[in-house]
């Protein structure tokens, strides 16, 4: 038990844990989203067990040296496509959006539309801007246009 | 979105109403209005007409290839007109509900 690479493994699923954390958890709150320090911090960590797997996976001590190399370079690979992974999506592709040359501007009317709401009933930008917010009329409204979830 | 809703009180406060805009069916955005919590107006925009017209079209970029809807905020005053616009060029990032109530609290 002495002899397990546990510095490999820690760091392996260290990455996997840094990777999923972001969608799964820290896209929750502005500060960890905008942008993703604490996950950087945990690959940073990882990277680091990692690394001293390596060097002990390598080690001329070893009980069974050949499937501790197999180890150790598959899984510090694994963990390097994991992190190149993670920045392609978080940095990268997350970029890839239409500049919208053409939407309103500020000063400008912004174009009306009628759209069903999430009970179906048919609802107009017109209405948005009259009917009552706590017996009031609104000051204004805020649209938030969002990908969906499919 | 969770943000948005976290902050109700406070738009409730300013007066602003928070609508949110995607291609989703009315069924999936009711299933997601539900599960989430969210308490504010969410419509449907299947075929992308108003998402056409306001230029937000992400072609293909739907989880089977169709147009959706680029991420974007407008906050229109009581007469329609654009006070503040975001267009974020990074869609993990977004505009902060405290960077809309300051826009917000400059309408008349």
């Amino acid at each position: 038990m002495k002899k397990f690479n546990w510095a490999l493994w820690a760091g392996f699923l260290l990455s996997v844990i840094a990777f999923l954390s972001y969608p799964l958890f820290f896209v929750r709150f502005a500060v960890t989203r905008d942008f993703p320090w604490v996950n950087l911090l945990l690959f940073v960590v990882a990277g680091a067990l990692v690394l001293i797997g390596i060097r002990r996976a390598f080690a001329a001590d070893r009980p069974h040296p050949k499937r501790s190399k197999v180890a150790g370079a598959t899984l510090s690979l694994l963990s390097v496509l994991i992190l190149s992974s993670f920045i392609f999506s978080i940095f990268i592709m997350s970029r890839w959006l239409p500049p919208s040359t053409g939407a309103p501007r500020v000063g400008q009317k912004a174009p009306d539309f009628t759209l069903a709401d999430s009970t179906g009933k048919a609802v107009s930008l017109g209405d948005l801007l009259t009917s009552p917010v706590d017996g009031k009329v609104p000051r204004g409204v805020l649209l938030i246009f969002f990908r969906g979830y499919w | 979105m969770r943000g948005i809703e976290q902050s109700l009180t406070q738009f409730r406060e300013s007066g602003i109403r928070p609508v949110a805009i995607s291609v989703d069916s009315p069924a999936v955005s009711s299933g997601l209005v539900t599960q989430a919590g969210y308490t504010f107006t969410f419509l449907s925009d299947p075929q992308a007409e108003a998402i056409r017209k306001y230029d937000l079209v992400h072609a293909g970029a739907g989880i089977d290839g169709q147009d959706i809807a680029r991420p974007a905020e407008f906050l229109l005053d009581s007469t329609g007109t654009v006070r503040w616009v975001n267009l974020t060029e990074n869609y993990w990032v977004r505009a902060r509900p405290e960077q809309v109530l300051e826009a917000a609290n400059k309408l008349r």
